[in-house]
């Protein structure tokens, strides 16, 4: 367990990371050509927001649930560093929490004139190019190649920087727990952040995540991400719907569809931390995906300036010795 | 001329270095726990998205800037300059942050995923590559070691 993670061997792993550096410095795809891109499809008009898919995420997660250690350390410098306690509001189920990994989200909204009342599982979205895994500064966050993107809790320091980059700020925070403890708990690190995780360990056994399987209303269904895209396509041109989360922030494994327009979803529901947002979501990782080309481009034109200056000095010298024949 | 030419990619390459590692370390959580952002003019410092595309530029320019500079020295430099030793321990530590920090670009892009193992020591190791660097960095200095000599035996 992460609680019990000395700084010994936080660091024995990191130089262990380094020794098998060489077999696993191959892109994911590149290694394994057999495992595919899993997406889930979230058909809202089904949903009738029983809680069954948030039950059965708790129930199965509770032993990667945090069990943290009080008192907590005394965080410096204390105005600016809050602790993050959710281990006495474990029952809290309406927003996303470190003990809560998927809830219902509600929307009320107006369809030709008529009141209706929608609801829809929220979770992780599972990013194609997830920029809480790029840019953790740890590697405490990955993608695996089945396109879950997973938190590592024995290596999160709890900085909070997936939960700021994140355009839906879904990570949540528990203080007191994780290696931050073994470190320097007073000056860097928070506790672990969580989410879901798509029940990894599930998929690993050949079963599915337990909020697909534990839906009575079919509402979720999971598979390779070009067919769940194929479906949800098929699903919104059938009832004139739209869809949330094929384009958004560059591609989400996670993909909704709905009868009414998602920014109608998006006014009338409550949002704010732990509850994400429906907006339209440009390409986080978009800017580093562009400035990573360029990367390609100036080391050419390093190398160009330097043979400009060669070619310049070489004319230079054969002019001079020529005029002093 | 040509003195003030190389004075000033000096410049650009202290510059550029010292841009890279406030933003490098500004991509760990702390300008904003530590109140650097909070300094007026330095809000900035606490937005990742600002840092990563200010460390994304100087890796451009530092890129661009190395390139010239290897090239530079072996199509003209080392006819009248070697590089010292500590010029060589320099080199070596920087070659593995620009290693590392390759990986990281590679990494920032979709489609390509490293595994866990891999992940944490690139991300690890060039911060510890980088602080590597600052410590020889200071140490030279204050020894007064040069990256590179002039060679005696090249003046005839």
């Amino acid at each position: 367990m992460s609680q019990n993670l000395s700084r010994r061997s936080f660091l024995k792993g990191t130089l262990a990371a380094a020794g098998i550096l060489g077999a696993s410095a191959i892109p994911a795809q590149a290694r394994s050509g057999q495992i595919k891109e899993m997406a889930t499809l979230i058909d809202i008009q089904k949903c009738i927001g029983c809680e069954a898919c948030v039950e059965a995420c708790r129930e199965a997660n509770q032993s990667k649930f945090p069990r943290p250690k009080k008192p907590f350390p005394k965080m410096i410098p204390t105005s600016k560093v809050k602790v993050s306690d959710w281990s006495g509001k474990k029952d809290v189920t309406n927003r996303l929490t470190p003990y809560n990994w998927v809830f219902i989200q509600e929307a009320k909204v107006e369809v030709n004139g008529k009141q209706q009342t929608f609801t829809f599982p929220r979770r992780c979205m599972h990013c194609q190019n997830p920029p809480c895994a790029n840019l953790c500064p740890w590697g405490a966050a990955g993608k695996g190649e089945n396109g879950i993107t997973l938190i590592n809790p024995e290596l999160c320091l709890g900085g909070s920087k997936c939960q700021a980059v994140c355009p839906w700020a879904i990570p949540q925070r528990q203080t007191g727990v994780g290696p931050y403890l073994d470190l320097m708990p007073s000056f860097a690190g928070n506790g672990v952040m969580y989410k879901c995780d798509r029940c990894f360990n599930r998929i690993k056994e050949g079963k599915v995540p337990a909020c697909v399987e534990a839906c009575p209303e079919n509402v979720q269904k999971i598979g390779p991400r070009e067919e769940v895209v194929k479906e949800a396509h098929a699903i919104a041109s059938k009832i004139g719907g739209y869809i949330y989360g094929e384009k958004e922030n560059g591609g989400t494994n996670t993909i909704y569809v709905s009868p009414v327009p998602f920014d109608l979803l998006e006014k009338s529901m409550k949002t704010g931390p732990g509850r994400p947002h429906l907006k339209a979501v440009a390409n986080s990782m978009g800017q580093a995906e562009n400035m990573g080309k360029a990367m390609l481009v100036a080391p050419l034109a390093g190398i160009a300036a330097a043979v400009g200056k060669f070619y310049g000095f070489t004319k230079k010298l054969h002019q001079s010795q020529e005029d002093n024949r | 001329m040509k003195s003030e030419k190389n004075r000033a990619l000096r410049w650009a390459y202290g510059v550029t270095i010292a841009v890279m590692a406030f933003t490098g370390f500004g991509q760990m959580p702390i300008f904003k726990r530590y109140g650097i952002s909070a300094i007026p003019g330095m809000a900035w410092s606490a937005d990742f998205y600002v840092t990563l595309f200010i460390h994304y530029l100087g890796a451009v320019l530092l890129s661009g800037l190395l390139a010239y500079a290897i090239a530079d020295h072996a199509l003209m430099r080392r006819k009248f300059a070697r590089i010292t030793a500590a010029g060589y321990v320099r080199a070596a530590i920087l070659a593995c942050i620009v290693g590392t920090g390759i990986f990281r670009v590679l990494k920032n892009l979709p489609d390509v995923d490293f595994s866990p193992a891999f992940t944490k020591f690139v991300d690890i190791s060039h911060l510890g590559f980088m602080m590597a660097y600052g410590a020889a960095a200071l140490l030279f200095w204050r020894l007064r070691a040069r990256w590179i000599t002039e060679r005696v035996t090249a003046r005839n």
